[in-house]
């Protein structure tokens, strides 16, 4: 048997809702989400979260705890101190569907307008050939588990619904760096549409979402950051800019 | 009655993992108007959590390897009880199936020249398993679901292959003929009902693992697709074999079951007693004895130099192990938490267990306080997998009984593998019989247009009363008092070890809940309500359990995933038997014998006659012809 602590959970939906309170059993080694499983079990068999692998693969659980963006199958209730109230409210970011679940679909959106991998034309399946050293790049980002932590922490996104029109946000820039560093995607434009349509430029580096990143991906320093000095090399850079007016580089193909 | 949406498909697919996805692609390259039915959001399915590889014979790591090697590891990890022309089919086209999904994006490790990587695993004689880390999964679905943006993207955004997330099936619906119409089932945000019309119905909706309290797989994993598949008039085939993977976690008790990689075993890590002892040179069978070693430093030279060694005993297939483990915590020499040690620390260098291991690093550091590269984990076995399943026709993955127009691709299909399944071969399984399915449906629906089945409005109005009922009934029980009581019966007596007094209890007591099932009663709206969600998904777990249960009891021998403490070896005359579940007309499950279909000649002369005299009686065996140099 172990101790009775003290939560609040956010309940409510669009309409609007209220922290609370309940006093529920906590055991050794458990995490948040054993405990909302819990509350369901005993308490509150209605109360809505999403979860899944409950072993930090599937990004499906997020949620603030303490006002922090985490997974609640990561965060062990020994981090916090036994006398302390866990507050557990919804990601602030997204439109809240009911109690612990938002709607999300914002991320899916960004990601339907994003130019997919494109395979290069003349290499047939079973001969593409890539060095380790030059997939692992990729491969960082694409350890990402769509928990959209770093979507929702973003303050460009947070507290601006306006700007969502225009900003697809840092998932969507590490998907734009994946295959920008992907050494066999076809396009070349993957730097030039990170800030014509995905507003990377928004981005002034507070580095929020590598904080919250539950797979430690350095989104800003690893992704945003090469992406934008890449960016600006190519559209400002005045050698490339006087190298594309005096041989009309930009003219030669059309 | 209320409002129900209304969609028309010419295929739906219902599951979102990696055979779905597999299939609804398949089905729209040839040209179908295809609805995927995710049961979470997209890209969050089961699939994620396979973490070791995808099995395929591309040889890149050693030359050695090809098909035929496959096919036989694959069926000798199943003893033989296995689909052999699924086995066939598998073994054959999973090169091709890896290899395309490069062209749709994936990032696999890399050989030194350059190829596909490819690591060792249980069972497999070769390096085998194209992998990522040890996040293959994740790879896996991610490229799938990008893939099928790209087609959304490529379709102009017209809907022809549309994805319906957090949406929930509760029926199929066919005409009078017995031939699939439809779909019927609720939105989980809303709990608004939805009508999907269609003549062809792919069921990708994995396995049955939540039935069990000590398991490795997602609340999604509550045999929706066998029960829709029994309901509509079909079969389960051998459902008895489950399979309990030998390493999930112990401790502490919230994160029992979550599932450690089998790579940790394959790159190195070894199982240890409290003795210190590595057990598992005293558990290989007769019938492995030859391919594996009998002594540690043998063992440990194969790591580096596999054709002059034979493979440490720790890479046995998964039930062997699982066994062994079992027998250790039993006769007392288990680990403080009950379980057994898996050490790759004093093995492995830190930098390369973080390498390879990345996110097993993460999930024991995180989850128990325990640094891998420094400390041994604990580990024991967990339910992983079922590899009996809705029976299928080889070639095409359309369901047997008495329905047409349904068909059923990755776990939730039968018959592959046997009584137990290889590491590696579910990933490829998924994407080898996904697309076929895919495919056959499609071929499907040329056959049947223009004279598409029609949904009966009754039917309707029917699954309708069957989904609201738990939210009228005032008085009810809990539904996760009787899910807890439901998972405790299945660990306890149709768990990993199984005697026949423990399964005839387990039956009376799974006939006691479906009364219980059939009164729960869930609270609040029909918004988001995981206790209703759970009420309608426990039928369908209180039937898989059943087949589960009545199946295992049947089989009076120890085989693969299903072992008989009353009857511990294993038996020719058993080989040549499926054990086939249906449901009579009052909804009971009903078990018939059915004859395992009879391999091939040339590919049964692919193994040496010594062999098969071990799985075989001697009829069978009357025809025998070796394989030519070359096959």
């Amino acid at each position: 048997m172990g101790a009775v602590r003290h939560f609040r959970v956010w309940r409510g939906d669009e309409d609007g809702g209220s922290l609370q309170d309940f006093q529920v059993e906590v055991n050794d080694g458990e995490v948040v989400l054993d405990i909302i499983h819990r509350l369901q079990a005993t308490q509150a068999p209605d109360l809505a979260v999403r979860w899944n692998c409950k072993a930090g693969k599937c990004g499906s659980c997020s949620m603030e705890i303490n006002g922090k963006p985490r997974l609640g199958c990561m965060t062990r209730m020994s981090v916090f101190e036994e006398t302390e109230t866990v507050t557990v409210t919804p990601l602030r970011t997204f439109p809240v569907i009911r109690d612990l679940v938002t709607d999300v679909s914002f991320n899916y959106q960004k990601a339907l307008e994003m130019p997919a991998f494109a395979p290069p034309a003349d290499v047939k399946p079973g001969e593409y050939r890539m060095q380790q050293v030059d997939v692992e790049r990729s491969q960082e980002f694409r350890k990402c588990i769509e928990c959209f932590l770093c979507q929702n922490t973003c303050h460009v996104v947070r507290d601006h619904e306006d700007n969502k029109p225009e900003f697809s946000g840092p998932r969507l820039f590490i998907r734009a760096a994946e295959l920008d560093m992907h050494p066999l995607d076809a396009r070349t434009d993957r730097k030039d549409y990170a800030v014509a349509e995905q507003g990377i430029g928004y981005c002034n580096i507070t580095k929020c979402c590598t904080e919250v990143c539950p797979e430690h991906i350095k989104i800003t320093d690893n992704a945003i950051i090469p992406m934008k000095e890449r960016a600006v090399d190519n559209r400002y850079d005045p050698l490339v800019w006087l190298g594309r007016k005096i041989f009309r580089r930009d003219q030669i193909q059309a | 009655m209320s409002e129900v949406e209304k969609h028309n498909y010419d295929v739906v697919v219902i599951g979102a993992g990696g055979a779905g996805l597999r299939a609804a692609i398949a089905a729209r390259e040839a040209g179908m108007r295809t609805a995927i039915i995710s049961k979470s959001l997209f890209g969050k399915a089961h699939t994620v959590m396979a973490e070791g590889g995808i099995a395929a014979s591309m040889g890149n790591v050693n030359a050695n390897d090809n098909w035929q090697v496959h096919f036989r590891d694959t069926m000798r990890g199943g003893k033989f009880l296995n689909n052999w022309r699924m086995a066939e089919l598998h073994a054959k086209e999973a090169a091709a199936r890896v290899w395309e999904l490069e062209t749709y994006g994936a990032l696999f490790d890399r050989t030194k020249d350059g190829k596909i990587s490819q690591r060792n695993f249980g069972g497999h004689e070769y390096p085998r398993l194209a992998h990522v880390g040890d996040r293959t999964g994740l790879e896996l679905i991610r490229t799938l679901q990008q893939k099928i943006v790209s087609i959304q993207q490529d379709d102009g955004g017209d809907g022809k292959l549309k994805v319906f997330a957090e949406c929930t099936i509760t029926e199929l619906l066919r005409d009078e003929a017995g031939h699939i119409a439809g779909a019927f089932g609720y939105y989980r945000d809303t709990g608004d009902f939805v009508l999907f019309r269609a003549p062809a119905v792919v069921l990708a909706t994995g396995g049955i693992g939540k039935s069990f309290k000590v398991t490795s797989n997602s609340w999604e994993y509550t045999g929706d697709g066998d029960a829709l598949a029994l309901r509509a008039g079909s079969t389960l085939l051998n459902m008895e074999f489950v399979q309990f993977h030998p390493t999930g976690m112990v401790w502490p008790p919230s994160v029992k079951g979550i599932l450690v990689t089998e790579s940790v075993r394959g790159d190195g890590g070894v199982l240890r007693n409290s003795e210190g002892r590595r057990f598992m040179f005293d558990y290989v069978p007769d019938v492995f004895r030859k391919n594996y070693a009998e002594t540690e430093a043998e063992a440990d030279r194969w790591y580096t130099d596999p054709d002059h060694n034979k493979r440490p005993p720790e890479l046995l297939p998964r039930d062997e192990v699982a066994r062994a483990i079992n027998a250790e915590i039993k006769a007392g020499r288990g680990s403080p938490h009950g379980g057994v040690f898996l050490d790759i620390a004093s093995r492995v260098d830190s930098a390369e267990i973080l390498r390879r291991l990345p996110s097993m690093y993460h999930q024991f550091k995180e989850l128990a306080d325990v640094d891998i590269t420094q400390q041994p984990m604990e580990i024991g076995p967990t339910c992983h997998y079922v590899m009996g399943g809705v029976e299928v026709d080889p070639d095409t993955g359309s369901a047997g009984g008495h329905v047409r127009g349904l068909f059923a691709a990755g776990e939730v299909s039968g018959g592959m593998h046997g009584s137990n399944r290889l590491g590696g071969n579910s990933l490829s399984d998924l994407l080898v019989f996904g697309k076929r399915a895919g495919e056959h449906a499609a071929s499907y629906v040329d056959e049947v247009d223009g004279n598409r089945p029609s949904v009966a409005q009754s039917d309707v109005d029917s699954a309708q009363q069957t989904a609201l009922a738990p939210l009228e009934r005032a008085e009810g029980e809990n539904p996760y008092a009787v899910w807890h009581d439901l998972q405790q019966f299945m660990q306890d007596l149709v768990g990993l070890i199984r005697r026949k007094s423990e399964l005839e209890e387990s039956l009376k007591l799974l006939g006691d809940l479906r009364e219980r099932v059939a009164k729960v009663s869930a609270t609040g709206g029909r918004k988001f309500n995981p206790g209703w969600h759970l009420a309608l998904d426990l039928r369908n777990m209180l039937v898989v359990s059943e087949c589960a249960a009545k199946a295992a009891l049947e089989r009076e021998e120890s085989r693969g995933g299903h072992t008989r403490e009353d009857f511990p070896a294993m038996d020719p005359k058993w080989r040549q038997i499926n054990l086939v579940c249906s449901l009579n007309p009052s909804g009971e499950v009903e078990l018939r014998h059915q004859p395992v279909p009879t391999m091939r000649g040339e590919l049964l002369g692919l193994f040496d006659l010594s062999e098969l005299k071990k799985y075989m009686t001697d009829e069978e065996l009357a025809s025998y012809q070796p394989a030519k140099d070359g096959e």
